[in-house]
């Protein structure tokens, strides 16, 4: 082998040798499946390391810090806090707060998943492809070759991380916010029974993760429509809108006929984690929703973009 | 075509007489599609590299962009490809990079159809398309790691190693750690051209891969293609700098409004044009008259130079001959080779208008 070698390298010194030498590399190119992730890592890389995806994680951690707030200095004057959480459908959680810091993880993550979390996760995914497209780096992502397929499995497989991320990053900051302000110890559920405080943890990871996959649905939407135009903010804003209309129309009682087929209408559901017994129902129906969601417009997403001529 | 079993049985050597690669059809002659990437040398036995065949693309909006296009580009070669702005390159590129897909025709890049073979045959096919298009927010290393990441076939192993070569090739070594939002047009090109060069190639194509780049870096550049070239990759040039083309190619084509009109050996396309017959003088007057009693047509005169057709049937030594007798007193006397420039214009029309 190391002879080979030699006589390779001392070929390649005349002129005539580096032809040899270049189809040499070319016919040696043994291909590992494992390298096809790399477009995953750099996907991760590039997406958690842009300046604008770390504006939308500190604007997510700065709610539960802005709720922690507002709860101490208004219990600090002696007066209750209201009960009732945001949007109506939140139960009592932000009255529990100043007993357990804990509550604030449940307050923060339901203040923020009706529009900041969903809002973070359309300018992501809204950006996926026509950011891409736009910026013509798309056609090089093709030519590398990604692969349409690959690339927009990628992309999804990105913005999922996101939700992920971006909901353990309330999640954690309202868990230190409410340690900070507030004691902890073993809490009541809404049932009115006690679990301990590790086991509060437990339900609270739970419902982190309850509360991303809830964001599923948006995340295929907005890639769907990220595939429609080659504008990154124009992908963004009718996703964004798309999700303020959904919610909008969530509210109109004359449409309940069709309202349990909008992908936000069970999101408020995870509070039934803290049932005891947990009532699986609606969280059942809300993880079906976010599957369906992800199947149609995967789909949807799929179909434009293996089809799409690429010419930006 | 009935040598091509055995060739392939053996799986070395050209296959065939080189003109078999003709113009018209014997793109089929290339072996069955999956033995051509596995072995890496099915595709050297085809002698062309991109062959269409009736290539057509009207664009959503009702533009015929690109017509019955029958490329025919030779396996070594560094091909120009020109025409006027509008006239279909970048259409055809795009066709020929699976980027968008023909209205109708066919496209097979290194033996292979493309779009759908895309996955098998751009990892051996760097390109540079309508300009670079980088990621501003990363530097530019990082804009390299992340298109050699998107290169299933790239190994991770060698990538730091292989942008760094990259880099070092379009003399970017130094500017590598700075963001790409901050580069210069130039830069910009350079970073480009170093992404098509993060693997060895077997076809280079290069949208005007000079726009934007300083006299040093054009040098350098068209160098660079010529090592390429005589590494065996194959150049596929588009570009509007006809002297370029002429310096560097062996080959070219020449579109106009979508349609294919001339492709060939760049030494025949520039002969196809006669050169002109070039006399500097004082005494331009009487040169001009000598010029037309040897038979030249077409005599011009601009301040001491008289310019005209050669002569069909004379020696220019006579026709020299001929002036000094007359007591013209000559300062030089020459024929000016016909550029490729003025093939092209002969060729496309000298309307500056660009065709709607
Ligand atoms: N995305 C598109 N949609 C509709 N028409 C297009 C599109 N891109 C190009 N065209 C049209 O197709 C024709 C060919 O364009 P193309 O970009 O291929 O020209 P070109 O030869 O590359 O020109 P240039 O020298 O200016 O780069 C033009 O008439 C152009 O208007
Ligand atoms: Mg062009």
């Amino acid at each position: 082998m190391s002879q080979a070698e030699a006589v390779e390298q001392g070929g390649a010194i005349e002129g005539a040798g580096k032809a040899g030498k270049v189809r040499e590399a070319r016919e040696a190119r043994k291909v590992s499946p494992l390298w096809t992730f790399g477009l995953l890592r750099s996907e991760l890389l590039t997406t958690f390391r842009r300046w604008r995806t770390l504006a939308l994680l500190a604007v997510l951690a700065a709610v539960p810090i802005l709720v922690g707030i507002a709860v101490k200095i208004e219990t600090g004057d002696g007066g209750s806090t209201g009960g009732g959480g945001p949007q109506g459908g939140g139960p009592a959680f932000i009255s529990q707060i100043t007993n357990n810091g804990l509550f604030l993880v449940f307050t923060a993550l339901a203040a923020t998943l009706p529009f900041f979390l969903p809002m973070a996760i359309g300018v992501i995914a809204g950006d996926a492809i026509a950011g891409e497209a736009n910026a013509g780096t798309l056609r090089y992502l093709l030519v590398a070759p990604a692969g349409r397929t690959r690339l927009l499995l990628t992309k999804y497989a990105t913005t999922m991380a996101f939700c992920l991320v971006a909901t353990l990053v309330v999640a954690v900051s309202a868990l230190t916010v409410g340690a900070l302000l507030f004691p902890l110890g073993d809490l009541t559920t809404i049932s009115g029974t006690r679990i301990s405080f590790a086991e509060g943890l437990g339900r609270a990871l739970l419902i982190a993760l309850v509360v991303a996959a809830s964001l599923i649905g948006v995340a295929a939407l907005g890639l769907f429509v990220s595939t429609l135009t080659n504008s990154g903010i124009a992908a963004m804003a009718t996703t964004v809108g798309l999700l303020i209309t959904i919610q909008i129309l969530d509210q109109i009682p004359q449409l309940h006929a069709i309202q349990p087929y909008f992908f936000s209408h069970y999101w408020l559901s995870f509070a039934d984690l803290m049932r005891e017994p947990v009532y699986w129902d609606d969280l059942v129906k809300n993880l079906g929703i976010q599957a369906l969601y992800a199947a149609v417009f995967g789909s949807a997403a799929w179909a434009r973009f293996t089809a799409k001529d690429v010419t930006a | 075509m009935e040598e091509l079993p055995a060739a392939e049985a053996d799986g070395a050597g050209p296959a065939g007489p080189v003109d078999q690669a003709g113009l018209a059809g014997p793109t089929d002659q290339v072996g069955p599609v999956g033995l051509a990437d596995r072995t890496g040398q099915a595709g050297d036995l085809a002698d062309t590299v991109i062959a269409t065949r009736a290539l057509t693309k009207r664009y959503r909006g009702g533009q015929l962009a690109v017509d019955g296009l029958d490329l025919t580009v030779p396996a070594g070669s560094v091909f120009g490809f020109l025409g006027p702005n509008g006239s279909g390159k970048t259409t055809t590129i795009r066709m020929l990079m699976g980027l968008i897909e023909p209205t109708a025709g066919t496209a097979r890049v290194l033996g292979q159809p493309m779009p759908r073979a895309a996955r098998a045959v751009l990892p051996h096919v760097g390109a540079l398309i309508e300009g670079p298009a980088l990621y501003g927010f990363l530097s530019g290393r990082d804009n390299l790691i992340r298109y050699d990441a998107a290169d299933p076939t790239a190994d991770p192993r060698t990538r730091r190693t292989r942008v760094a070569t990259a880099l070092d090739r379009v003399g970017l070594t130094a500017a590598g750690g700075k963001k790409a939002k901050a580069y210069s047009l130039g830069m910009k090109q350079r970073l480009g051209l170093a992404a098509a060069l993060l693997q060895p190639r077997r076809l280079l194509v290069l949208d005007e891969p000079t726009n934007g780049l300083d006299p040093q870096g054009m040098r350098e550049i068209r160098a660079l293609i010529r090592e390429l070239a005589s590494d065996g990759t194959t150049v596929f040039l588009s570009s509007h700098l006809l002297d370029e083309i002429e310096q560097v190619c062996t080959h070219a084509a020449v579109m106009a409004q979508g349609r294919l009109i001339t492709q060939g050996a760049v030494a025949d396309l520039a002969a196809g044009t006669r050169g002109r017959l070039v006399v500097t003088t004082p005494d331009t007057g009487d040169a001009a008259r000598v010029l037309k009693e040897q038979g030249a047509g077409d005599v011009v005169i601009t301040d001491d130079r008289v310019t005209a057709e050669q002569p069909p049937d004379r020696d220019l030594a006579d026709v020299n001959a001929a002036l000094v007798t007359a007591g013209v007193r000559v300062r030089g006397f020459g024929v000016e080779r016909a550029s490729l420039e003025d093939a092209f214009v002969a060729l496309t029309g000298e309307g500056f208008d660009v065709a709607g």
